[in-house]
């Protein structure tokens, strides 16, 4: 193809997009388009599954039997989640194996938030309530997104994700509802992920160098600093119904704009965080990647069960 | 270093009987039987079909876009398949 024939496709591609048509696995895509979403959608999916850790580590511990079951459930949730994710990015021609191979050797990024630890059950709360809860912010959006099986895996994923932060905010009313001590402890849990939540939306709209094409392809909606600002303005009277103090004293309802003023955030931190020194990262990878060369043997035994299946009909069929 | 990959299946769901098995999404499995489990886990966990069907990818002949043209363009002028096409008096009732 000449240069000039791409350029043309390249015009009726982006036209497309503009008339609001969904682009499907077989159809001519320019190769940045396929590139960045197999970067994003693969992003995405390696943080469902990194996800899974934070909050699995609880699932033993959980305090009831309702408790219990709802954790489980919604561990079990990502799981799916990361699948739906990987199934969606496989479409773009990317193998299963060559995904987890970038997410193993540290190539692929995932959601920073998940490389901090959760270290009491009131965390567990905090995690849906605030986590999930910006999770959603980011995913809404994205059901309306330009890539046919990416818009319809967020359909699935943004269904099932409401109950994953009602029922982190239950834990939460339950805890401040209940004695001092487990008033402080959901304090607390506030305090340490009310930061990280927030850088969870990413870099500020100045920093942030992939917005304007991503825009384009519908693959973002809103800006960092506007989904940032969402958050805070429709989490903030969340925590005062339930007499939980959000740990910002710079936090101020702004008459004028409409939405809360807020400090200064730690950018810093976020930037270390990515780069790999969170407080969790080399735990987070040791376990993923542990789980996966110890699932090895169960694959490989799956495989040749299959293939001997096969033979055993081959050979009742002669 | 796993000798053999799983291969993809795609996964189809009946929601409720009357309607008709619809594409789901895809996943990996060793086999057909495993691929079902799997379906019913990933795809069914809120009550979401009643029956599913699972094919290995590599089965499925799918047309390819940069044949649309050839493909579906003869549909477009045959308005006489349509009953608009077809004048008839008001008065007629019933058609
Ligand atoms: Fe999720
Ligand atoms: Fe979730």
């Amino acid at each position: 193809m000449s240069e000039e024939q791409i350029k043309d496709l390249e015009k009726q591609f982006e036209e497309r997009i503009a008339r609001d048509e969904k682009i499907e696995p077989k159809d001519w895509m320019p190769e940045k388009y396929r590139q960045t979403h197999i970067r994003q959608m693969s992003q995405h999916a390696h943080s469902e599954i990194v996800g899974m850790l934070p909050e699995g580590n609880w699932i033993s511990r959980a305090p009831t039997l309702r408790r219990k079951v709802a954790l489980l459930a919604k561990v079990q949730d990502e799981a799916g989640h990361g699948l739906y994710l990987y199934s969606a990015c496989e479409t773009l021609g990317i193998s299963r194996d060559e995904l987890y191979e970038q997410l193993h050797s540290g190539k692929a990024k995932y959601s920073s938030i998940f490389n901090y630890p959760t270290v009491s059950w009131a965390d567990m709360g905090a995690v849906g309530w605030l986590v999930d809860g910006a999770a959603i912010i980011n995913q809404v959006p994205l059901c309306s997104t330009s890539y046919g099986p990416y818009a319809r895996a967020m359909v699935r994923v943004c269904k099932e994700e409401s109950f994953h932060q009602r029922q982190g905010f239950e834990i939460m009313l339950k805890l401040a509802n209940g004695t001092p001590e487990q008033k402080d402890m959901a304090q607390d849990a506030l305090n340490r992920w009310w930061w990280p939540s927030l850088m969870m939306l990413g870099p500020t709209d100045a920093e942030s160098v992939h917005t304007e094409q991503s825009m384009k392809w519908k693959l973002k909606r809103k800006s960092n600093d506007d989904l940032r600002q969402q958050f805070i303005d429709q989490t903030v009277p969340q925590a005062e119904l339930i007499g939980l103090t959000i740990p910002d004293p710079d936090l101020k309802w702004n008459e004028e704009r409409g939405s809360y003023d807020f400090g200064e955030i730690n950018w810093d931190e976020f930037w270390q965080v990515v780069k790999g020194h969170g407080p969790m990262n080399k735990e987070r990878m040791k376990a993923r990647v542990g789980a996966w060369e110890g699932g090895e043997w169960v694959r490989d035994a799956a495989m040749a069960h299959a293939d001997k299946k096969v033979e055993r009909k081959t050979k009742q069929a002669i | 270093m796993s000798t053999k990959n799983w291969p993809l299946w795609e996964v189809f769901v009946r929601s409720k009987n009357g309607l008709e098995h619809r594409h789901f999404g895809s996943l990996h499995a060793a086999d057909a039987e495993m691929a079902l489990e799997n379906a019913r886990d990933v795809y069914t966990r809120r009550n979401e079909g009643v029956s599913i069907w699972v094919v290995e990818s590599k089965n499925i002949t799918a047309s390819n876009p940069e044949h649309n043209g050839e493909l579906f363009e003869p549909a477009q002028d045959k308005v006489y398949r349509h009953p608009t096409f077809y004048e008839l008096p008001d008065e007629v009732k019933y058609m």
